[in-house]
């Protein structure tokens, strides 16, 4: 199996702010990849840095085939036509119709036809249940729909890689459910992901490799349920207490 | 008071004071295009990283908006002619008024792009957009749409000021009235005439920026809120 | 025809004092009448607030070119021989007091209505809402619009020279009319107006930022 995302080592600061303290991590194909663990632990910081948006101090990190550590030789636009990315406050474009929200990047990046594009709007839509709001604005939508339609949106451009930033921590709890369910057939279906998460119980169940963080390092990795049921170090084990 | 008041004399020239009105919207519809465009780029650059670009821009607008209209027009006709560029009236209004518009135009679109989120420009980011595209589609119109009472109160102010160009004779509705007033010798008539001309003129132009509010702003139009 | 020296800096400084003199009148007289045109907005009474509100409609439709010309050569016919100052001043106040009439009603309904009613019910009539408890959070907002406004107001004074005020602009043309050198004359005025009129901008963001409000 190939490794689409292989980090060797990273290390990134924000100012004297040491957040990411040598961290290594591959995600193979197919791979539901969730990362846990305290606010200020790195995790966001990590998943930025697989689509380029933090910029690394030192170490490995290869993405899709781009090397992220040389960026006056990366191509940040085709790695970001390869790397889908849903954030936790949806970031659709307010002024759109859910339609034009999908299609705006298919016509304009990579130069589709409208009705070719609006053919792979229909598409995405069916797959987060939400065909019937096509013609709707943002506006006009739950921040649970909201946040399938940003789905959609990253689906549209048809990615290797999904990459989830705590995109349920926005949300009432009973708006949760319809944007797990997405995330669970998406992972069915074979799409690589990696995801920063509160929802331990859908981590448990649904994830290939856990990763706990912890000072800005991989503290413990491996298959959730033995990382669950027997924690290795002190910290996981009062993380796990502490929301289970 | 024994003064008898004559319209007739006034009205009897409207085939001129209708061309002046004209004028007068043709003078402010061009400013008005080319002095967005103009601000709009200055509001970019303002917001870029090269502080030359940026000092520039905040002196161009400084400079602008703390000196009157009517000195700005007096360099603009009678300086460049000193130098050798003669230009018309009508030419050193257009270019006047355009600078002049550009200044306050700027100052309103650099809030409005300040007003646009920026998980917005980094979601179009991540979604692969180039910069021009990002630029275009999620943050300009969204900012001219949340700025656009501002702007359009800046534009009718325009072309009320374009009346201050009649100083430099380029012909338009106050150059035209004082024409008619130097010859019918009925001084109140005529402007008290032009003044509900301006009204008027005041009014179409609010109901054309509503117009075409109506026509770019889609998600307005349909849903009636603010976005 | 003579070449710009030091004399004629000193004309112009001497007019700018008139720029300076006419814009305080300005303000002043249009400051009153804007108070009550601001207050006619915001009354109960239907008439008061169509008579400010049309008011401000017109005035704010009108090119203060024209309104100068209007209030001159009106008051002329009227039996009024007045000077170039009073006429301009007069007009000048007509058009101040429709801007600052209607900054001044946005700032007075900016005031939280929760304010109007616990006022009420403490007992106070109308007037006694306004001086005690309103207005006094109304300046407040008021602050940095209405010295954004003076900036127009020195500004607008430059139309004066129109019918024959000798203010900065005036001088200015005076003196390009002898020494036929523009760039050099009217960048001496620009850069004068300049300096009266960038304090008063500085001063108002000061405020702006200072009071943490924002007013269109």
């Amino acid at each position: 199996m190939s490794a689409i995302v292989k980090i060797k080592d990273l290390h990134k600061s924000f100012g004297t702010n040491k957040v990411l303290n040598g961290v290594s991590l591959d995600v193979q194909k197919g791979q539901m990849v969730a990362i846990i663990g305290r606010s200020g632990s790195g995790k966001s910081t990590l998943l930025r840095c697989l689509n380029g948006l933090e910029k690394v101090d030192a170490g490995d990190i290869n993405v899709c085939g781009h090397d992220i550590h040389h960026p006056d030789r990366l191509n940040l636009r085709e790695l970001r036509k390869q790397v889908g990315i849903v954030f936790q406050s949806y970031n659709l474009f307010p002024h759109l119709t859910v339609e034009r929200n999908i299609t705006l990047a298919l016509t304009t990046i990579k130069k589709m036809s409208v009705a070719e594009a609006r053919k792979i709007a229909h598409k995405v839509l069916q797959l987060v249940g939400l065909e019937n709001k096509i013609e709707a604005y943002p506006e006009q939508l739950s921040g649970g729909q909201q946040q399938r339609v940003a789905i959609a949106r990253s689906l549209a451009m048809a990615p290797e890689l999904m990459l989830f930033d705590e995109v349920t921590s926005a949300l009432d709890p009973e708006l949760t459910a319809e944007v797990l369910k997405v995330m669970e057939d998406l992972s069915q279906q074979g799409m690589t992901m990696v995801l920063v998460t509160h929802e331990m119980a859908f981590a448990r169940k649904l994830a290939d490799v856990l990763v706990f963080m912890h000072q800005g390092k991989v503290w413990e990795i491996g298959p959730p349920d033995e990382l669950f049921s027997n924690p290795k170090t002190a910290e996981l084990a009062k993380f796990v207490s502490s929301d289970l | 008071m024994n003064y008898e008041f004559d319209f007739m004399s006034v009205f009897a020239n409207w085939e001129r004071l209708l061309y002046g009105a004209w004028l007068t919207i043709e003078l402010s519809a061009l400013s008005i295009v080319l002095g967005f465009v103009l601000g709009t780029l200055c509001a970019i650059g303002y917001r870029s990283r090269n502080w030359l670009l940026h000092g520039l821009v905040k002196a161009y607008v400084e400079i602008i908006r703390n000196t009157p209209l009517l000195v700005q027009v007096f360099l603009v006709f009678f300086g460049l002619a000193s130098i050798g560029w003669k230009l018309t009236a009508e030419t050193a209004a257009v270019i006047a008024l355009t600078v002049n518009v550009g200044a306050y135009t700027a100052e309103i679109m650099r809030a409005g792009l300040n007003s646009i989120h920026p998980g917005q420009i980094e979601a179009a980011e991540c979604l692969g957009m180039s910069k021009f595209h990002v630029y275009w589609h999620v943050v300009l119109w969204p900012a001219v749409e949340r700025v656009y009472p501002s702007l359009t109160s800046q534009f009718i102010l325009l072309m009320l000021a374009s009346s201050i160009t009649s100083q430099i004779s380029a012909e338009e509705l106050t150059a035209t009235a004082n024409l008619v007033q130097s010859e019918t010798f009925r001084s109140f008539e005529v402007y008290a005439v032009i003044a509900v001309a301006y009204l008027v003129l005041s009014f179409l132009f609010r109901g054309a920026f509503w117009l075409i509010s109506q026509m770019i702003f889609v998600r307005k139009r349909k849903l009636g809120t603010n976005l | 025809m003579n070449s710009f020296s030091i004399l004629h800096v000193q004309y112009l400084l001497q007019a700018a004092v008139w720029t300076v003199v006419l814009s305080l009148v300005a303000f002043v007289f249009g400051g009153v009448a804007g108070l009550v045109i601001a207050l006619w907005r915001v009354s109960p009474n239907r008439i008061l607030r169509s008579i400010a509100s049309w008011y401000i409609q017109i005035v704010q439709g009108i090119p203060l070119l024209v309104i100068l010309f209007v209030a001159y050569f009106g008051l002329a016919i009227a039996g009024f021989k007045l000077t170039p100052l009073v006429a301009a001043g007069i007009s000048f106040a007509i058009y101040c007091a429709a801007f600052l009439g209607e900054i001044w009603r946005g700032c007075i309904q900016a005031v939280p209505k929760t304010q109007w009613e616990a006022s009420e019910c403490l007992g106070f009539n109308r007037f006694e809402q306004l001086t005690k408890v309103i207005l006094p959070q109304a300046i407040k907002i008021a602050t940095p619009p209405t010295v954004g406004f003076m900036v127009q107001i020195v500004k607008n004074t430059s139309l004066a020279s129109v019918i024959g005020f000798v203010d900065l602009a005036r001088a200015g043309q005076i003196i390009n009319n002898s020494t036929f050198q523009p760039f050099t004359v009217f960048g001496c005025v620009a850069l004068i107006y300049f300096c009266l009129c960038y304090p008063l901008s500085a001063l108002s963001k000061h405020f702006e930022r200072k009071l943490n409000v924002s007013h269109r």
